[in-house]
Parts: C-alpha cells; structure tokens; sequence
C-alpha cells in the first residue's frame, strides 16, 4: 500500500474577496521509500499540496477538500492530539527558511532532545545521544560543539543539516520538503541534495521534493510530477518524464532552460505569456492560452489523465501530437 | 498616383489609465463600515462646530442661578445646565470648536515640523540623523502629559502657549516615525535606481520618498490628535489651556466636577463628547492605515 | 591620449575606439566596517569587494559568477556609485570617473542597472510610463519627450503602451515589472548595462522569454551587458566572457567556453560540477566540494579557497595568488585572456604543482 494517497484534493483560499483555488484536483501516490518531485512555478501550487499533507494551510483562510491518506491515516480526520503525534512522527517537514523550524533561542541540541523527549518519552540523556547521533549523520563537523550553538551562529547549510536532523528526530516515515535548497549556494545545495538522497536510502524515507528547478528534481527524484495552475499535468518516472516528456507545459520548460550545449546567440525557445490567474481560470484545459498545440477543444473541454506509459500520465488531449515531438527512440 | 480622399486616419490610441493610488484608497475605506462611521461622527461634530451660531438653541455664556444644574431631559434644556444655569447642549456645541481647534491644530502644526524634521533625518542619515534623533530623544524622555503641563506652566496659562506646548510634545513621535518610515523607503531598490539615473537628493526626496511616506506619517497623526484633544482638555481642567466662561469640553469636566454629586449626568456629558470623538479619531486613523495597505 | 592613434570609424564605439575597453576596473575595494562594541572603534570589516581588477570590453557580455558573500553584487552597486569605494577607480571609456572630463552624473547616464527584486525597484505609487520617464526629465528632457520615449521603450521590451502605461507596479506580474525595469534602465540610453541577478526571481518559463528581449535589445540598441547571476547555466547562455569571484576577489576570468570547458581554477572546477545534473543517469554522487563559503568578515590569508580546495598545498595559506594565464607547458590550448588566481598556475609558487620557475626570475 502507498504511504501516501492524495485523491481529488482541492485547497481553496477564501481569505480575501474571490476564493482563490490554489489546487484543483490533485491524485498523488507516494511508495514507501521512494522520492517523488512535485516540480511547478510560483502559483501552480506544489507548496500548497505538500502543506495539505500535514494539514499546515491556515485553518480559518483555506478549504481542503478531497481525501488524503498517509501511512493509512486519513489526515483531515485527525483530531488536535493526533495531529500533533502525526506531526514529526509519521510525517516531518524541512522548509527553505530554516528560521521557520528552528526556534532562535534554544540551542539545536536542546531543540532536537526535547522533540525527541516528547515523542518517544526518553530521558535527557538518551536524548541528546540521539541528537548526536543525527548531527554526526548529516555530516555537521564537530557535532558536540555545534549541538551547543544557537541557529544564527551557523551557516545557511549547517542551519539547513541541522533542521533535517530535526526533522528525522522522531524517525518519520515521510520526509516533506519544501525547496530546502533553493537560498542555498550552488556548491552547498549539491551537498544537501546527495546528502537526503543518502538518508532516503538509508532511513527507507519516502520523499515529496517540492522544487522549480528541474535540475534538483533529476538529481533527487525516482518519480517527477508536474504541476501547473492547481493541477498535476503530467506525472511519471523521472526518466521517462525529462526524455519523453508528454505534456506542452513539461516540453516548454524543458526546452526553455539555458543550458551549456546552447549555441553562444542561440535564442532560447519559450512559453509565452505567463500563468493565469488562478482566481479567474478559463473553463478549458488551463495551459491552453499559452499552448502551441492548443486548438479550440482545448480551450472548452478540461482534459483528464491520459496514460502514456508505464505509470506515465498527462493531463491533454494532444498527447498523440506530442508523441510525433519524441525524438526517434525506440519504445521502452 | 490617385489623389487620396483624406482617410480616417487610425484612431489614436486610447491609453489606459489605472485607478490612481488615492482613489482606491478611497475605494477601501469606503467599504469599512466602522471607518466610515468613525468618519460620519468627525464630519458631524465638524459642521456642529461650524455652525454652532445657528445650531445652538440658547446663548452658551448667558446663565441664571434660579435654574443651575437642571437634570437632563428638562423642557428647554434637553441636556440640562451647568453650575452657572447655562445650557449645557449649547455650550457642548460651542465647545466642540474649542475641542477641535486644541485637537488639530498642535498635530497638524507637528505634522509638518515632524515630518520634515524626520524626512532629513531619514533620508540623509548620518551625522544629521544623530543630531536631530538625539535632539527628539531628550523631549521623548519626558511623559507627554509632564511635558505638556510642564511647558503650559513655563509658558504660561492661556491658548496660544497650551498650543505650542500640544506642539513640541507631539512633534518627537512624528519625526520618529518619519525618520524610521524614510529609512525604510531610502533602502528601497527604486530610490537606488533613481539615484543611479543622476537624480539629486532634492528630486528623490519630491517624487520617490515623499508620496511613499507622508502617507504613513499622515495615519499616524490623525491617531494622535485624539491624544491631543484629551491633553488640551486636561490643559483646560488644570487651568493651564483655554480660561472660563469659554465653553471647552475639558474646562466644562473641570468646572461640572463640584456637581457630580448633584448631577452625575450633566457632569459627565463633556467627558462623553470628548471621549467620542477621540474614539471616533482612533477608529478613522485604523481604517486608513488598513485602506492604505497596498497589495503586492 | 587613448586611441588617439586610432580613429574612430564607428560612431557607436565611442571615443576611446573599439579597442578601448568600455570599462575599466582597477584596484575596487570596499570594506565595510561593522558595528564597534560600545565605545570605541571595532577593527573587524567585512571585506566585501578586496582587490578586484577587471575590464568590460566594447559591445560583450560579461558575466560575474560567485555564490554569496563573493562581493557581486557589491561590485555592481561600486560600478553604479551607488555605494563609495574604499579604494580603487573607474575608466569609462578611456575617462576617469568623476573626474572633469566625466562628472559622476553624466557616468551615470551611461551606466544603468537592473535589479533583482522587479517590486521593490518600482515606485508603488508611479505609474509605469512615469517610472520610466523619470530618469529623462532629470537629464532635462521635456516632460511631454519623456513620456513618449516612455511610451516607445514599453513597445520594445513587449509590453502595449496603450494597456500598460497607466498601470501601477502592483497590477503587473513579475515577468513583465522585469521588463518595465529594463525599459527605464534604457530611458537614459545608457551604453552599458548591469544586470543584478535581473532574472534570478523570474519563473523558469519567464525567465527564457526575458533573456530572449535582453538580446534583442543589445543587438538593438548597441549595450554592453554586464551580467550577474549565481546560474551557471544562465551565465555560460549569455556571457562571451566570464568572470568567477570568490570572497571578494577574482577567482577566475575568461572566455566563456574556455572557462566552463576547462577551468583553470580548482573552484571554478568545483561551481560547474555542483551544478544539479540534467541528465537522468549522470547524476552527482559525491558533492564537488565541502562545507560552506567562509564569511568575508575574517577571510582566510593567503588563497581565499584554500580552507575548501582539494589541492591545497602549504604555500596557499602565505602566499596570495594572482592572475595568471595557464603556462604553455601546463595546458597547451592556453589563451592569454583566460587567467586564474591559483598558486598551480604561478611558475615557482611553492605549490608542488606549479610550474617549475623560469631562470631568469630571482
């Protein structure tokens, strides 16, 4: 059974004047022990899925509708006291701000033994053993002296190990990140991407990668979804999703990245136009006024999943079109 | 080539112009009902001030000993008398303009000395940020009521130096607060950009800053001059601010005080307009600052 | 006189000719000095920008690459004179800044910049034609002249004048304020542009169409770009040259292809290899280097890199580096313009590597 089951979510923010449906639809499943990446730009509403899963969307300004299952909990059920055990235990999250984990006035050490007090009901001492231990795990050079410091005495990539190491306090069996690495510096993000593939494997963590950057998504994920205006638009192995990629949004972004093999005045192909607005959505397919293969179906009838491999969906109804864009390899 | 019968020429463009900054703002405000209350009270005691020659029912100055504190609802004098037989709804109405003028005068004066002060200050940093700052801070040092009782008695009793004294004790807050709105604004990218195009300190301050903090400074003050009407009344009660037989609100509380035994009702009414229209002031002032809330 | 020998033959390149760099950088430093305790000075600085010599050559793309606290983006507010210099001077095409010949105003007509934050580099409260125009008006173009250049420079960076004008910054999204920034750096019709991180904060699907107007518009109007990111990839698309800094000084500088393809620094070698992988089955095993970048507030002596190079060597830590084109015998496809700071390039460094010392020196 997956450890995670998103069917039909919908999050909708009614905060201010029109409600706002940050996410329409998603169907998501996670393996244990895999590292899915949910890949999307500003708006289309990745953080806002990963947040669902640990009920984290404000309360009183959000709607969430749909059925999230994780570890066989159904999360919106959770009364207060479970959600609190669900919290850290089942599912721990890492945030690209490590000042929104990290409390400034306690040290790490303290930070990590008192979480791992409160869930697993141990002593001090077998607390700050863990603490260690988790430290020295995430690679934090001299361990004891850093479990010592406070949050603003580290660098951006220790603080970020040291809110992982948080995170895999109480042994969770899902992993939750969102864009930890993107206010990283390029030499240190590599360190922490090889490092939480390290632990996946070695924890068995099932992973959910929030990121924009495709890059960060080959070098982390075993599955790729692609999100764009609230929903998932096509979704995959992250192998077949970066070489045969099915959905225009997916080609366009691949395709529109600056990368090392472009001849020097090359112009870059682009999407034009930029994202919708999610409080006014046309009633189509929502790619469609940016499409180059959108025709006038596309702008009345929203498409569904359409499989085009092995565990490889898009959301279009161009699929057959986008097939012919393939460069000529052999199926499989 | 075939003469060419003048054609319609195209149309010349018809430029869009957005909703201006103060108009939405305005758009704003208008639906907070509580605003907008808060302003429909201001507005009212506004043209009762105004009017007050024609809205008030008897001569505010004329009593008679036969009918001193009248209780409220008495034929003649639906909100009773004073001590001295005056009516009291007139003289409340007269008093409003007393009440304004102690109000809004000391904070707008301070508003414009303020904000002047704390633009500089802001926008030049500094050694001129030290002086001016430091110079405020030894007036900050004083609780205001001190200040302002302290400086009406050094003065002087009598309107004019009750005046000045609401003034310099209000105009340390507002060069704070323009000082650390300023600031903010300094570091902004687009007065970085303007000072890259060549533009001189004089022209950032008129086009980039000013229209970006005066707002914020404006909210601000209008919060204060609740502050300052219950200042200038406590003034009056003291003795210090506007002399008697003038009908101001706090020199009214003042001299009703010996009757709130006799007439508790009567008594309280100058401290109820005072304190309705300070509120009413408070309220307008949270309205704005939310109205002017900008949407990224 | 520069280039008095050489005639001009376009009028587009200038007054020094077009062999005379646009802009010349020598000797830029700039420390900013932190917060004393209480009473009395404090002697730690952070030393942002130390000892950086670069030029910018007529019509190029320049990139600067570093991750932060390298001092980039401190260079481009030096370049721009939006912060003063501790030392060091500029040469604008052939003329000192600031000096009579060319007052600081006129340097800044000619030099604009483009930030990375599209919001908070516009005016809340101008309209975007107003935004634009103002920079003209305070070189005394009329206000009519100014809005209709306004106006022109809105249909080039794409954007309909007639919808667009009259907007606020807030009714835009961010793709297209990038774009209304770029017009109002053009509104001076400045020769050289610096672009600070311009399309760091686009989404990836923006960002292509941005970086596509920003060549169209060099072609167009002539510029030099001098381009600033921490995206290698973005970078080597634009740049014809590059220039890596680390710590606050020059690491590397090169052409382009040379410089990604074989870098002569073991920490440009180290950037480009941290660069997450776009191929599913050549995925980054081991991260090219450890540890974080040192704070500049008390950088290492000797090589900045050397407390994370994997070829550090005893010499590194006394001996500071300087520039200096890959010897013939080290790397036999070596170019003159493509120069490093490392210790294994300098003939008789004391790093076991180096090159072995010519005779004649000492």
């Amino acid at each position: 059974m997956p450890i995670v089951e998103i069917k039909d979510l919908r999050v909708t923010f009614t905060g201010g004047g029109k409600p706002v449906p940050a996410v329409s639809g998603v169907d998501l499943e996670v393996e244990r022990g895999e590292t899915l990446a949910i890949l999307g730009e500003s708006g289309s509403g990745k953080s806002v899925t990963l947040r669902a899963l640990m009920r984290l969307n404000p309360e009183g300004k959000s709607r969430m509708e749909g059925t999230v299952r994780v570890a066989g909990q159904d999360v919106a059920a959770l009364g207060r006291r479970e959600l609190r055990a669900f919290r850290g235990r089942t599912a721990a999250m890492i945030f690209q701000e490590p000042s929104l984990a990290l409390d400034p006035v306690y040290t790490l050490g303290q930070q990590i033994a008192e979480a791992v007090m409160v869930h697993d009901g141990c002593s001090r001492n077998e607390a700050m053993a863990r603490a260690l231990a988790l430290f020295e795990r995430v690679r934090i050079p001299s361990p004891e002296r850093r479990l010592q410091a406070y949050p603003h005495e580290m660098s951006g990539g220790m603080r970020q190990r040291a809110m992982i190491a948080l995170a895999l306090s109480c042994r969770p069996q899902l992993l939750l990140a969102d864009e930890p690495t993107t206010a990283l510096d390029a030499t240190v993000q590599i360190q922490i991407l090889v490092l939480v593939r390290e632990l996946q494997r070695e924890f068995g963590l099932a992973v959910i990668f929030v990121t924009h950057d495709i890059g960060v998504a080959v070098e982390v994920a075993d599955r790729i979804a692609v999100m764009y205006a609230g929903r998932v638009v096509e979704s995959g192995p992250m192998r077949e999703v970066i070489r045969r990629p099915r959905h225009p949004y997916t080609i366009g972004l691949l395709r529109s990245r600056a990368h090392g093999a472009l001849a020097k005045g090359a112009r870059l192909e682009t999407i034009p136009g930029a994202p919708p607005d999610l409080a006014d959505l046309p009633p189509g397919c929502p790619f469609a006024p940016r499409c180059f293969l959108a025709t006038a179906t596309c702008a009345t009838t929203a498409p569904g999943p359409e499989p085009v491999g092995a565990g490889h969906q898009a959301r279009c109804l161009r699929v057959d079109a986008t097939a012919a864009l393939l460069p000529a390899v052999a199926e499989g | 080539m075939v003469m060419q019968l003048p054609l319609t020429r195209p149309a010349a463009p018809v430029f869009e112009r957005s909703e201006g900054y103060w108009s939405s703002v305005f758009r704003r405000l208008r639906r907070d009902r509580v605003a907008v209350a808060a302003l429909a009270v201001i507005l009212a005691i506004v043209a009762v001030a105004l009017l007050a020659d024609y809205v008030a029912p008897a001569d505010p100055y004329r009593g008679a000993t036969l009918r001193r504190l009248r209780p409220i609802g008495t034929a003649g004098f639906p909100l009773g008398t004073d001590e001295l037989g005056r009516d009291m709804l007139s003289r409340l109405i007269h008093g409003a303009r007393w009440s304004l003028l102690m109000g809004v005068t000391p904070v707008l004066v301070a508003f414009v000395l303020g904000s002047a002060a704390g633009i500089l200050a802001g926008f030049a940093g500094g050694r001129i940020n030290t002086v001016i700052m430091r110079s405020v801070d030894v007036l900050y040092a004083f609780p205001s009521v001190l200040l302002a009782v302290a400086l009406s008695g050094a003065l002087g009793a009598g309107l004019g130096n009750a005046l000045l004294s609401l003034t310099i004790v209000f105009v340390p807050p507002i060069v704070r607060v323009a000082e650390a709105v300023t600031t903010q604004v300094r570091g902004r990218d687009y007065v970085e950009a303007a000072r890259a195009s060549g533009a001189g300190a004089f022209t950032i301050v008129r086009v980039h800053v000013l229209g970006n903090v005066l707002g914020p400074i404006f909210v601000y003050a209008t919060g204060l001059v609740s502050v300052s009407m219950i200042l200038a009344s406590g003034l009056s009660f003291l003795g210090l601010g506007v002399r008697p037989p003038e009908p101001e609100w706090g020199l009214m509380l003042n001299t009703l005080r010996t009757a709130i035994y006799v007439n508790p009702w009567v008594a309280a009414l100058p401290g109820v307009m005072i304190f309705v229209t300070s509120i009413a002031f408070n309220l307008f002032s949270d309205g704005l600052r939310s109205a002017m809330d900008v949407k990224r | 006189m520069n280039g008095g020998s050489q005639a001009a033959t376009d009028p587009g390149s200038g007054r020094g000719g077009p062999a005379q760099p646009l802009l010349t950088v020598r000797g830029l430093v700039r420390h900013f000095a932190l917060p004393g305790k209480l009473l009395g000075r404090s002697k730690a600085a952070v030393h942002a920008v130390d000892g950086v010599d670069f030029d910018v050559l007529k019509g190029e793309t320049l990139g600067i690459v570093g991750e932060s606290g390298c001092g980039k983006s401190t260079t481009a507010r030096l370049l721009m004179h939006l912060i003063n210099p501790s030392a060091g001077e500029l040469i604008f095409d052939g003329e000192k800044v600031g000096s009579r010949e060319l007052p600081l105003r006129e340097y800044r007509r000619q030099v604009q910049m483009v930030f990375q934050d599209s919001y908070a580099s516009l005016n809340p409260r101008l309209t975007i034609e107003a935004s634009i125009a103002f920079g003209p008006s305070v070189h005394g173009v009329p206000r009519r002249q100014a809005v209709e250049r306004a106006r022109d420079l809105l249909a080039r960076v794409g954007l309909d004048p007639a919808r667009f004008a009259g907007r606020y910054p807030h009714e835009l999204s961010g793709g297209q304020r990038q774009r209304v920034n770029i017009a109002r750096a053009l509104a001076l019709r400045p020769r050289l542009l610096i672009l600070d991180e311009a399309v760091s904060a686009l989404d990836k699907s923006v960002e292509a169409q941005v970086l596509n107007l920003l060549a169209d518009l060099k072609q167009e109007f002539g510029l030099t770009y001098l381009f600033i990111s921490h995206d290698l990839n973005v970078v080597r698309f634009v740049s014809d040259r590059v220039m890596v800094m680390y710590l606050g000084r020059v690491a590397e500088i090169g052409p382009s292809e040379a410089l990604f393809s074989a870098a002569l620094h073991p920490y440009t070698a180290a950037l480009t290899r941290s660069m997450p992988s776009m191929d599913p089955d050549a995925r980054t095993e081991a991260p090219p280097i450890a540890g974080d970048p040192p704070n500049p507030i008390d950088p290492p002596p000797g090589c900045r890199f050397h407390t994370r190079c994997a070829f550090v060597a005893d010499a590194c830590a006394r001996r500071t580096p300087v520039l200096t084109p890959a010897p013939a015998a080290v790397l036999p496809s070596a170019r003159p313009d493509h120069r490093a700071a490392c210790l294994m390039l300098e003939p008789g460094s004391g790093h076991p590597r180096a090159p072995a010392a010519p005779a004649a020196a000492e």
